[in-house]
């Protein structure tokens, strides 16, 4: 019964979104982050999205092949009594764009509602097909 | 006669077995939205409905003689074998994925909807043959 595979690729679909999410919450806590446990600014993070084995039918779900540091400059703030700042004033700030991450936010929790939708309706077809019959 | 049951019901057992494979493949299209490279699949229904309900094979059947268990084998597995396609993006995106959103969930909900159609058509079916058979 391959209607169960539709939960089976609408689940990786919605794992694979939330872990988005997750790391779009880690960026937008982190946006102000000037050092952390190894003395280095914030870093943004981003998820890779890969498709996963197609099954017989053609059918693949996603997964989230890894997590990639953003490799954009740092940010410079001029800021000459921080305790970090360099011998110029300035303060190496996360690059973590704050736009940019909750444009991404949006687009995972739409994304998110797009796989839940997907089970449910798949979820009604199931339960019409066991009334076959009846 | 109950040859005659079974060809009424070979028919929606087929579409059936085709809008299961077909909501898959549309799901997997939704699923990987954000994919990069992904391209969205779907398949000719109405072709591939007659291709099974046809009893002449059609020459997309013919097959390579496997002399070796190393060979690949040339027959498609699946449901639909190899009548996937691919569909034409309208609004190609930088990242290669070729999922519209828009179009792949209405086909969704119309797969869905007609999934639901050809149930209520074999209810109907049974409930015509019972009522036959109770003779009231």
């Amino acid at each position: 019964m391959s209607l169960f595979n539709v939960f089976g690729i609408a689940s990786s679909a919605m794992s694979a979104q939330s872990q988005r999410l997750n790391v779009v919450a880690s960026n937008l806590s982190n946006a102000d982050s000037v050092t952390s446990s190894t003395g280095e600014p914030y870093r943004g993070r981003q998820v890779v999205f890969s498709t996963l084995q197609a099954d017989a039918n053609g059918a693949s779900g996603v997964k989230v092949a890894g997590i990639v540091h953003d490799p954009s400059p740092m940010r410079q703030v001029f800021e000459p009594k921080h305790p970090l700042a360099d011998k110029n004033g300035y303060v190496t700030m996360p690059n973590v764009n704050v736009v940019d991450e909750m444009v991404n936010m949006m687009s995972a929790s739409r994304s998110y509602q797009n796989s839940v939708d997907m089970m449910n309706t798949t979820k009604s077809l199931l339960q019409k097909t066991l009334t076959i019959g009846q | 006669m109950i040859n005659k049951l079974d060809k009424e019901l070979n028919y929606h057992h087929n579409a059936l077995s085709l809008r299961v494979a077909r909501q898959e493949l549309l799901s997997s299209n939704v699923a990987n939205a954000d994919t990069p490279n992904f391209k969205a699949k779907d398949v000719d229904f109405a072709n591939i409905l007659n291709e099974r309900l046809s009893s002449t094979p059609s020459l997309k059947k013919v097959n390579i003689n496997t002399t070796s268990a190393m060979h690949i084998n040339s027959a498609a597995s699946g449901t639909f074998g190899d009548n996937i396609l691919y569909r034409v993006p309208l609004q190609p995106s930088v990242d290669g994925n070729t999922v519209d959103m828009d179009m792949e969930r209405t086909r969704f909900a119309d797969n869905a909807i007609k999934y639901d159609a050809s149930i209520t058509f074999i209810n109907n079916e049974f409930r015509n043959l019972t009522s036959a058979m109770l003779e009231r």
